[in-house]
């Protein structure tokens, strides 16, 4: 099970990343542990610049933006 | 609107699929703006009405700046969205680390205008500057001009008062970034960053290893960028114009002049004050401002509002105070604003 973390304070672009994943994985019949990170410290121990950023099991794959769909298939 | 999608099976090599869609769009947009006028013309035509009557005059500005104004948007949106691709954040980050007060703010405001920036990031960014050696004021240089000067504005201040206007917002902005930042800076308010941001500073190294993208890709990022930011304002520009349409036909000769003049001192910072609880984009604001400047409003005043409105926004600041401490939002704040302030006075001046 991969464990996927969602990183953004509550914008549109960081739920619309959230919703994405969560349709993505479900269509592809992967099963994982989805998390919103809101807390800024947190988000920033991850090192990144702009939000919504996505992280897959520790590592950051995602930063700046909604990802494209074919982006997110190719996670899972 | 600029199309570049041609058929798919057209040609077997995409980069030739979008050499031929670019140009394509290109001539195509070419000719569709040269032939304005007219179109505003035929189109009032076909309603049966003359420019004569308030009503034909109102629907005349509508007709003619509509399309003018949505097709250099999306021209210079589409060109904006492969210039950014240039400078992510990352880059821009690495390009700026290290550099001192001075020529750091100057470059720090310039890459405001083409690194790709969201009000949602400025947290994450302005502590990963921090965080890369940025000082704080060339940081703030950067916090600054990201959003006051935007293609957006540009574009529209271009369409509707012509370049010298465009170039006149350009670098009044881009002085209010530096100087501002430099202001700052030189105030050595470290102390006033939040607490849980203080071991952060000088922390990371800042190293860009980014792919490079392909030219498809940027294309690509191009056509996403029309798609996010045309498709997010036009509602906004429409109503705008159609709203500004309605002053042009309707308001009489001089009414704004009395309260919204050059003569009027206090017309300046009332139109700032005015301007910073408003969250709008540029997008919506600047086909009314180009009415009242037809009625007489100074250009001066309304490019104050137009700078406080995007430049200095509530809900920016609410997303700051969790990085800085009341004092420091409060020099930020006070400091932009007197700059926009003095922008004001010398358009007004000048103008």
């Amino acid at each position: 099970m991969k464990n996927v973390k969602v990183l953004g304070t509550g914008c549109a672009n960081c739920r619309n990343t959230l919703a994405l994943v969560a349709s993505v994985a479900a269509e592809k019949g992967v099963s994982i542990a989805l998390e919103k990170i809101e807390d800024l410290p947190t988000i920033m121990s991850y090192g990144l610049l702009s939000t919504p950023g996505v992280v897959i099991d520790g590592k950051v794959v995602h930063a700046g933006g909604v990802p494209a769909r074919s982006k997110v298939e190719a996670w899972f | 609107m600029k199309t570049t999608t041609p058929s798919p099976n057209a040609h077997p090599l995409p980069s030739l699929r979008w050499l031929a869609g670019i140009s394509l769009a290109t001539l195509l947009w070419l000719s569709a703006y040269s032939q304005l006028e007219t179109l505003a013309d035929l189109l009032l035509a076909a309603q049966g009405l003359s420019r004569q009557t308030a009503a034909g005059e109102a629907l005349h500005f509508f007709f003619y700046d509509t399309p003018k104004v949505m097709l250099l948007l999306t021209g210079v949106v589409f060109v904006m969205g492969i210039v950014q691709t240039f400078f992510v954040p990352e880059r821009t980050r690495a390009l700026l680390a290290g550099r001192r007060l001075g020529l750091g703010n100057v470059l720090a405001a310039t890459l405001g205008i083409v690194t790709p920036f969201c009000s949602c990031s400025a947290v994450p960014l302005f502590i990963g500057f921090l965080a890369a050696g940025v000082p704080l004021g060339v940081t703030f240089s950067f916090l600054i001009a990201a959003p006051m000067i935007n293609e957006v504005a540009l574009v529209l201040l271009f369409g509707m008062f012509g370049w010298k206007v465009a170039a006149l917002y350009l670098s009044l902005g881009l002085a209010v970034a530096i100087l501002a930042g430099l202001l700052i800076g030189q105030l050595g308010m470290e102390q006033h960053l939040e607490d849980w941001v203080q071991p952060l500073r000088n922390g990371q190294r800042a190293e860009f290893a980014g792919a490079t993208p392909t030219w498809i890709e940027r294309c690509e990022a191009g056509l996403a960028h029309v798609r996010s930011i045309v498709g997010k304002v036009w509602p906004y520009i429409l109503a705008g114009i159609a709203l500004g349409a309605g002053i042009h036909g309707y308001v009489p000769e001089a009414f704004m002049a009395s309260f919204m003049g050059r003569d009027v001192w206090w017309a300046v910072p009332a139109a700032v004050l005015l301007g910073v609880p408003m969250y709008a984009n540029a997008a919506g604001i600047i086909p009314v401002v180009e009415a009242l400047i037809g009625k007489g409003a100074a250009l001066g005043t309304v490019l104050a509002f137009m700078m406080s409105v995007i430049a200095l926004s509530a809900p920016e600041m609410i997303i700051l105070r969790k990085v800085l401490k009341p004092r420091l939002i409060a020099t930020f704040a006070g400091i932009v604003a007197l700059g926009i302030l003095l922008v004001g006075y010398v358009f007004n001046l000048v103008l």
